[in-house]
């Protein structure tokens, strides 16, 4: 039972090694070269997402760096509240709430209402329910909450609280992701040629023409169809 | 802001600006010069600014450069000290002789519109190979790893406008190398994930002492990666046909250099960062490293001699040479590793030697067969001469660089107790006796098909004899190369500890 426990609260990592071994599979066993390639970026972003879950934290959110967003917030939350609904907004929409995102708004939000005003706290499974609605709870929660500027020295430091996933492996696998391209461009590009070349991209008529060129005729060898 | 201070990032940074600015030379006005002559000059800077920091290193200790004034651990560190300052040297030594050597080569072997492009992508694969040597950060090892394959793969593709096959070669170079690639990747994140650093020195600080399984897992992972792009036994299978289809000149640098700078890796990986002592480690060099590195010697050298494509003989040859550098690490003392090193070094003058006498031929004879090279002492006495001496150096005769690195190994072998590695290394030089007098019996004794040819041009002979006679100079005088490498093998063990 341990184990199944132990085995389960890792199931990253177990998509991340079942799409490896998917992907490594494809590129030996396949002889189509475009399969090959495929199988190749399959291995490949196993990797990826490898990277990203061991970056991603538990309730942490996009590491984007909050408090003076927040201050700012704070600052001028009593007389320009329409303002400031603008401003957010526009900042959601920069940040693209996926769901890691949504879930640290979530957060930050309902840190935000206990501190400043525990009875008109919006309800947390409310905040859950609603759908894509990340940046809507963050201007919820100061709109209802904050009086005026002296809230805002608690607030940020409240917001340094805030859990964050680690950038760092999401933004080496950027790096990763962008190399895995150009890989993949080339790969097909080399594809193009062999195809011009050769007039096909199975792997055991290269060979064949390869043999060919080679000895005059394919010689034979033990395990390979005639 | 002097430039002095700089020097650590020039060798990087000037290529890197000027492949770009290569593309834009004409490649068919003046007859294809224009990307020549700036890529050469390129290749001769980098040159300079490497000699510069091996002598900086050798006199004032390692330099440790921060890219973008970010202190390590956080930033970017590039950390030269005598082992990568070695390898440094070797790289672009042999560019700055590539480069001049590749004009006639190239423009026989590719279309000319193509010779821009050429030049930008060697240089690409230059910046890339001397990026994996000088970073002291880990990712940025696969970042330039990558920078490095991915040129190479579209370099060695090139050779298509003579055989085809080149394209298969580098299409399976390109699926075996990102694999190595990913593997490496891996390994990586599993070093991160168990320390949170990717500076090498930070990680050598975080892994001291820890010895669980994840850090094994990735160490495992790390060393077959960097096994697959340096051609470690079992793992060679992409190069005999990647060296053997791409253009001569490119095989010239891809073999000096680029198996070279992945054996460094896996040095520096398990030394710098893993740390010798490390149980696991040590288990590694004797029930892993240690059998492979035997076996590709012994395997790699015996299909060696049953080849018809010379290059592909001396590609075989590069896996059975690959195996007397692991040999050296797997002893685990200072002399091995300094063996290795000089090994290191030593391989890449002369295998850049004899696949410049190849590429002489195949632009004279048109072959690369052994066949082809019957009487080539009579038809071509230069070139000839040349190839028979790097071939001499390969099987480790005195007076050569050949001799010198199998001389450490043998002394590293005895002097940790391992004599039969020794006897096996002779018995590895005997089988190159034979591949390599095979060759050099058809060039003096045979009958040539033809009469006296014309010798290569004086660009690619000069580069040529530059390198023979580094073979020769090495071989005779070892106080730069030995006693650098000694001294670069007791500060690797320093770090280890």
């Amino acid at each position: 039972m341990d184990f199944v426990t132990f085995a389960l609260e890792r199931y990253n990592y177990w998509i991340f090694i079942t799409l490896m071994m998917m992907g490594l599979y494809i590129v030996i066993a396949r002889g189509n070269l475009i399969k090959k390639m495929i199988g190749l970026n399959v291995f490949q972003t196993s990797v990826f997402i490898y990277y990203i879950s061991i970056g991603k934290i538990d309730g942490g959110t996009a590491p984007i760096y909050l408090p003076d967003d927040l201050k700012a917030r704070t600052a001028h939350a009593g007389d320009h509240a329409p303002s400031l609904a603008g401003k957010s907004e526009m900042g959601a929409g920069a940040l693209r709430p996926d769901e890691s995102l949504h879930d640290g708004f979530d957060l930050a939000g309902n840190d935000l209402a206990s501190l400043t005003a525990p009875a008109e706290r919006p309800d947390a499974a409310a905040i859950h329910a609603a759908p894509a609605g990340g940046a809507n709870d963050i201007l919820a929660a100061p709109a209802l909450t904050i009086d005026g500027p002296g809230a805002g020295a608690d607030l940020a430091h409240q917001a340094a609280d805030i859990l964050y996933s680690n950038p760092l492996p999401h933004v080496l696998i950027l790096t990763a992701i962008v190399v895995g391209i150009a890989t993949t461009a080339v790969g097909l590009a080399l594809i193009v040629r062999i195809r011009e070349a050769y007039g096909t991209i199975e792997e055991d008529e290269l060979e064949a023409a390869d043999d060919i060129a080679e000895f005059g005729h394919i010689p034979h060898k033990p395990g390979r169809a005639a | 802001m002097n430039l002095a201070a700089q020097l650590p990032v020039l060798p990087i940074i000037i290529p890197l600006i000027a492949a770009p600015l290569t593309i834009l030379l004409p490649p068919r006005r003046l007859k294809g010069l224009l990307p020549y002559v700036f890529a050469t000059l390129v290749s001769w800077i980098v040159f300079a600014a490497s000699a510069a920091l091996l002598h900086s290193v050798a006199t004032a200790g390692p330099i440790s450069y921060h890219m973008g004034d970010w202190a390590p651990p956080i930033g970017i560190e590039y950390r030269i000290d005598l082992a990568n300052a070695l390898v440094l040297t070797l790289v672009s030594g042999v560019a700055a002789l590539a480069f001049p050597f590749s004009y006639a080569s190239i423009r026989a072997e590719i279309d000319d519109r193509q010779l821009s492009m050429f030049y930008a992508m060697a240089l690409i694969a230059m910046v890339g190979l001397l990026g994996v040597v000088i970073t002291g950060d880990a990712f940025n090892v696969f970042v330039f790893v990558e920078i490095s394959s991915l040129s190479t793969y579209a370099l060695v593709a090139l050779g298509a406008a003579r055989d085809r096959r080149a394209l298969t070669a580098s299409f399976n170079y390109l699926v075996m190398g990102t694999i190595g690639a990913t593997f490496f990747v891996i390994g990586l994140g599993l070093l991160y994930q168990a320390t949170g650093t990717l500076n090498m020195a930070d990680l050598k600080i975080q892994l001291a002492g820890e010895s669980n399984r994840m850090v094994e897992a990735g160490f495992a992972f790390i060393l077959v990666g960097m096994g697959l792009k340096a051609a470690m036994f079992p793992m060679h299978l992409w190069m005999p046909n990647a060296y053997a289809h791409a253009p001569s000149a490119v095989a010239v640098f891809l073999a000096a250099t680029s198996t070279k700078v992945a054996v460094y890796v896996v040095i520096r990986f398990i030394y710098t960062v893993i740390g010798a002592d490390f149980d696991f480690a040590g288990a590694a060099f004797n029930w892993l490293i240690a059998p492979l590195a035997v076996a590709g010697m012994m395997f790699a050298s015996i299909v060696a001699i049953f080849q018809d494509d010379l290059k592909r003989m001396l590609a075989y040859s590069s896996v059975g040479q690959i195996g007397y550098m692991l040999l050296g690490v797997s002893f685990g003392t200072e002399q091995g590793l300094s063996a290795s090193l000089v090994h290191l070094f030593n391989h890449g003058l002369m295998k850049g030697a004899l696949f410049m006498a190849a590429a002489c031929v195949v632009l004279r004879l048109g072959t690369q067969t052994c066949a082809g090279y019957a009487g080539l002492a009579r038809r071509m006495p230069l070139t000839a001469a040349a190839f028979i001496i790097a071939a001499l150096s390969l099987v480790g005769v005195p007076g050569t660089v050949g001799f010198i690195s199998k001389w450490q190994l043998l002394a590293a072998s005895f002097d940790s107790g391992r004599p039969w590695a020794a006897f096996l290394v002779v018995g590895a030089s005997l089988l190159a006796v034979i591949y390599m007098g095979r060759v050099i019996e058809l060039m003096t004794m045979r009958e040539g098909a033809g009469g006296r040819t014309k010798e290569a041009p004086a660009t690619m002979l000069i580069p040529l004899y530059i390198l023979v006679a580094a073979n020769v100079y090495f071989g005779l005088n070892t106080e730069m190369t030995v006693d650098l490498a000694e001294r670069a093998a007791v500060a690797l063990m320093g770090d280890a500890r």
